[in-house]
C-alpha cells in the first residue's frame, strides 16, 4: 500500500521548539531542556508508544540475529522436511500446520520447510527494505524540499510540479512495473539481493514527495525567522544557512514522517512479494509466504495466519511508536 | 470557474501524456539497457530472426519512442493499421493495440474488466465513507471515552493489516469455514444475488482498511476544527450544539476527507491490484498485473491510461466539489 501517508497533524511539530524555549523560564527547569529531552520525557509517559518501541527493537534484534536464532532451535530455513507432508494433499500431517517441538510454527505445505526459521529470515527483508527505502525517501525529500522552500522561484516551481506529478501517479502500478522490468543481475549483485536493492530504490523514490512537501512548507516559514536573518547578517553563506541553521529545525517533522513511512514501506514490500514481483524463492519473505498460502487457505490455514500475523505485529508496532513520536514532538496533539 | 476548468483539463491532458511516456520508457528503455529485445519476448526465445524482424516492423518497435507514443495516441482516436509485408491488420478506433501474448485486441479486455473494478471500488467506498467518517466523528465528539479508545484501537489495527491477509482470513472463515458465502465472482449481468455474494467479502475487507484510515483522519481533523475560533463564535452566538457540529464543524472536516476520497477512489477504479488478486476478481488490476508479469506492453498501457484518467478525473471532481462544501474555498 502506498497511499496512507496523509496524516494531517505533523505541520504543528516545530512548536515543540517553542515549548523548549518556554520550559527554560519555568519554575523548576532553570537548566535548559532540549527539544529531544522534552520529547523523550513525553514519550516515556506514553505506554502504548513504548510498547511499540520495545517490539520494534526486538524485531530489529530478531532480524540481525536471525541465523543465530534459527540455529538455536536447530532449523535451517531452506531444509526440506518432506516426511512431515501428507503425500496425497501436500499439506503438513501434524495438527495446526504441523506445529511441534521441533517446528515451533509448523512447516510449509509441499516441501515442509520450517516456518519459524523462514519467518525469522523474512524479518530481515521486511526491515531492511522498510528502513533503507525510508532513508532514500528522506534524503531525496529533505534535500529537494529544503531547496524548493529556500530558493523559491523557478526552483520551487519545478520541484513542486515534480512532487505533484509523482503523487498523482498510479504508484503501486509503477512500483510493480519498475521492479519487474529490472534485470536479474546488476552492479555485481545477483538473485534476491538485486530485487531487494531495486525495491529499496523504487519504494524510496516514490516516497520522497511526501517528505519533500512537508520540508518545503516548513522551510518556507522558517526562512523568514529572525535567526536566519541574523545568520545572514553575520555573513553566513547559503550553504551555512541551509544546512546549519535550517536543517536542525526541520529534524522534528522529518523524524515524524520517517517513522510513519517505515510501516507503509514494509507493507509495500510485502505487497510486492505477495504479487510475485518482489523477493524470489528460496529467499523467504512474509509477503511471498502469504501468496503461496492463497492455495492452501482452506486446507492449511495456519500457513496463512503465521506470516500475516508477523506483518500485522511489525506494522502495528511501528505505527504505535510512530504515533507516539508524533504526539511527543507535537504539543497540540495532547492525549 | 470556466477558465479554471479549462486550465485543469489541460494540465490533466499533459499529465496523461507524461504518464504514457514514462510507461513507454519503463518498458522499452529499461529492457534495452538490460540487453533484452522486446520483439523476441513477443515471439519467444528460440524464434527465427525473420519472425522477430517481422514482429518488429509490424508493431513499429524500432521506431523512436516518440513516434511510437504518437502512433499509440493516434490509434485511440482514429484507429491504426499494422502492416508487415502482405500481412495487414486493421484496428478500428478506439484502438489500444493487441496483446503481445494472447493477440486479442486490448479494448474489449478493458471494457470487460472495467465494470468489475468499478463495482468493487464504488461499493467499498460507500461502506468505508459511512462507517469510517461516522466512527471518526463520534470519536472526536466523545473524545477520551471508552468508545473513542476502542474505536481508535480497532482503527490502528485496521491500518496495520494488509488487505491480502484480511482477505484470505475472511475467505477461510466465511467462505470455507462457515460456508455462508460462495466467494466466487459472478458477473452482474448473470445474476444479481450471485454478484452480491461474490462481492460482499471483497467490499467488506477493502472497506475495513479504508474505514480505519478515514476514521483516524476524520477524528484528527474534527478535533483540530473544534478548536477553531469560528466554532467558538458559533457557540457564542447561541447556536445549538447540533447545528454547530452539523453546519460548521462537519463542513470543514469533510474537505480533507474529500481530497482523500478523490485520490483513493481514483486509484482503486484504476485497478485494486491487491484485492483483485486475493479474491481472484477479473478486474483491471488483475489484468495489469498479468500484463506486467508477461511484459505485455499494450495491456499495461491500456490499463495505465484508464487508471491515470480515473485518478485525474476524481481529483478534478473533488476540487470542484470543494468550493461547494467549504465556503472558505474559492476557485481561482
Amino acid at each position: 500500500m502506498t497511499a496512507p501517508l496523509h496524516e494531517p497533524t505533523a505541520e504543528a511539530a516545530p512548536s515543540a521548539v517553542e515549548e523548549a524555549a518556554v520550559a527554560t523560564t519555568g519554575e523548576k527547569a532553570v537548566q535548559g531542556r532540549s527539544l529531544g529531552r522534552i520529547a523523550w520525557e513525553r514519550l516515556k509517559r506514553d505506554k502504548l508508544a513504548l510498547t511499540g518501541g520495545v517490539v520494534v527493537i526486538a524485531l530489529i534484534l530478531i532480524a540481525v540475529f536471525a541465523p543465530l536464532l534459527a540455529n538455536l532451535v536447530g532449523q535451517d530455513p531452506d531444509a526440506y522436511h518432506e516426511n512431515l507432508i501428507d503425500p496425497l494433499f501436500g499439506t503438513p500431517t501434524g495438527s495446526l500446520g504441523g506445529i511441534s517441538g521441533d517446528h515451533l510454527l509448523g512447516v510449509e505445505p509441499v516441501n515442509g520447510r520450517d516456518i519459524f526459521a523462514r519467518i525469522l529470515y523474512g524479518a530481515r527483508i521486511s526491515l531492511l527494505v522498510g528502513f533503507l527505502s525510508a532513508i532514500v525517501a528522506v534524503v531525496i525529500g529533505t534535500v529537494l524540499g529544503i531547496l524548493a522552500g529556500f530558493f523559491g522561484g523557478w526552483v520551487d516551481s519545478v520541484i513542486s510540479r515534480i512532487m505533484d506529478g509523482l503523487l498523482a501517479f498510479p504508484q503501486l502500478l509503477f512500483i510493480i512495473a519498475l521492479v519487474s522490468v529490472m534485470p536479474n543481475e546488476m552492479l555485481g549483485l545477483t538473485g534476491s539481493s538485486v530485487r531487494v536493492f531495486v525495491m529499496i530504490l523504487v519504494i524510496g523514490f516514490f516516497g520522497w514527495p511526501y517528505i519533500g512537501r512537508v520540508v518545503r512548507g516548513q522551510t518556507l516559514s522558517l526562512r523568514e525567522r529572525e535567526y536566519v536573518e541574523a545568520a545572514r547578517s553575520l555573513g553566513g553563506g547559503r550553504f551555512h544557512i541551509l544546512f546549519k541553521e535550517l536543517l536542525p529545525n526541520l529534524v522534528a517533522p522529518i523524524i515524524v514522517y520517517t517513522t510513519m513511512m517505515i510501516p507503509t514501506n514494509i507493507l509495500t514490500e510485502a505487497a510486492l512479494s505477495f504479487l510475485g514481483v518482489g523477493v524470489k524463492p528460496p529467499t523467504s519473505s512474509w509477503g511471498q509466504m502469504l501468496s503461496t498460502a492463497i492455495d492452501y487457505y482452506d486446507s492449511d490455514p495456519m500457513f496463512m495466519v503465521v506470516p500475516g500475523v508477523a506483518i500485522f505485529i511489525t506494522v502495528l508496532a511501528f505505527n504505535l511508536f510512530g504515533d507516539g513520536v508524533r504526539d511527543a514532538l507535537d504539543p497540540k496533539g495532547s492525549r | 470557474m470556466l477558465a479554471y476548468l479549462i486550465r485543469r483539463l489541460f494540465a490533466a491532458a499533459v499529465m496523461l501524456v507524461v504518464i504514457i511516456l514514462v510507461v513507454f520508457c519503463i518498458f522499452f528503455l529499461v529492457p534495452k539497457w538490460a540487453g533484452v529485445d522486446i520483439a523476441t519476448s513477443f515471439v519467444g526465445k528460440q524464434a527465427d530472426p525473420a519472425a522477430v524482424e517481422a514482429v518488429r516492423v509490424k508493431l513499429g518497435l524500432s521506431d523512436p519512442i516518440f513516434v511510437q507514443v504518437w502512433h499509440f495516441f493516434k490509434g485511440i482516436f482514429v484507429g491504426r493499421t499494422y502492416a508487415a509485408g502482405g500481412d495487414v491488420t486493421n484496428c478500428a478506433a478506439p484502438c489500444f493495440g493487441y496483446s503481445f501474448r494472447s493477440e486479442q485486441a486490448v479494448w474489449p479486455v478493458l471494457t470487460d474488466r472495467f465494470p468489475v473494478t468499478l463495482g468493487l471500488a464504488l461499493g467499498a467506498a460507500v461502506l468505508w465513507l459511512i462507517f469510517g467518517v461516522a466512527a471518526g466523528v463520534l470519536s472526536a465528539l466523545k473524545r477520551g471515552s471508552l468508545w473513542d479508545r476502542s474505536a481508535m484501537v480497532v482503527a490502528l489495527s485496521g491500518v496495520s493489516l494488509p488487505i491480502y491477509f484480511t482477505g484470505l482470513l475472511s475467505l477461510a472463515i466465511f467462505s470455507y469455514g462457515l460456508g455462508w458465502i460462495d466467494g466466487q465472482y459472478v458477473p452482474l449481468s448473470d445474476s444479481f444475488t450471485g454478484w452480491l455474494g461474490g462481492m460482499i467479502l471483497p467490499w467488506v475487507t477493502l472497506a475495513f482498511l479504508y474505514a480505519a484510515m478515514y476514521a483516524r483522519i476524520t477524528r484528527a481533523t474534527m478535533l483540530e476544527i473544534l478548536g477553531e475560533d469560528y466554532i467558538r463564535t458559533a457557540r457564542a452566538k447561541g447556536l445549538k450544539e447540533q447545528v454547530v457540529i452539523r453546519k460548521h464543524a462537519m463542513r470543514s472536516t469533510l474537505t480533507p476527507i474529500l481530497t482523500m476520497l478523490g485520490m483513493d477512489l481514483g486509484a482503486l477504479i484504476g485497478g485494486a491490484i491487491l484485492t483483485e488478486t486475493t479474491f481472484s476478481l477479473p478486474g483491471l488490476g488483475q489484468a495489469v498485473l498479468n500484463g506486467i508479469k508477461n511484459q505485455d506492453l499494450p495491456i499495461i498501457l491500456g490499463v495505465t491510461l484508464i487508471t491515470s484518467l480515473a485518478v485525474l478525473i476524481a481529483n478534478l471532481v473533488v476540487d470542484v466539489l470543494y468550493a461547494v462544501i467549504d465556503p472558505r474555498v474559492r476557485l481561482a
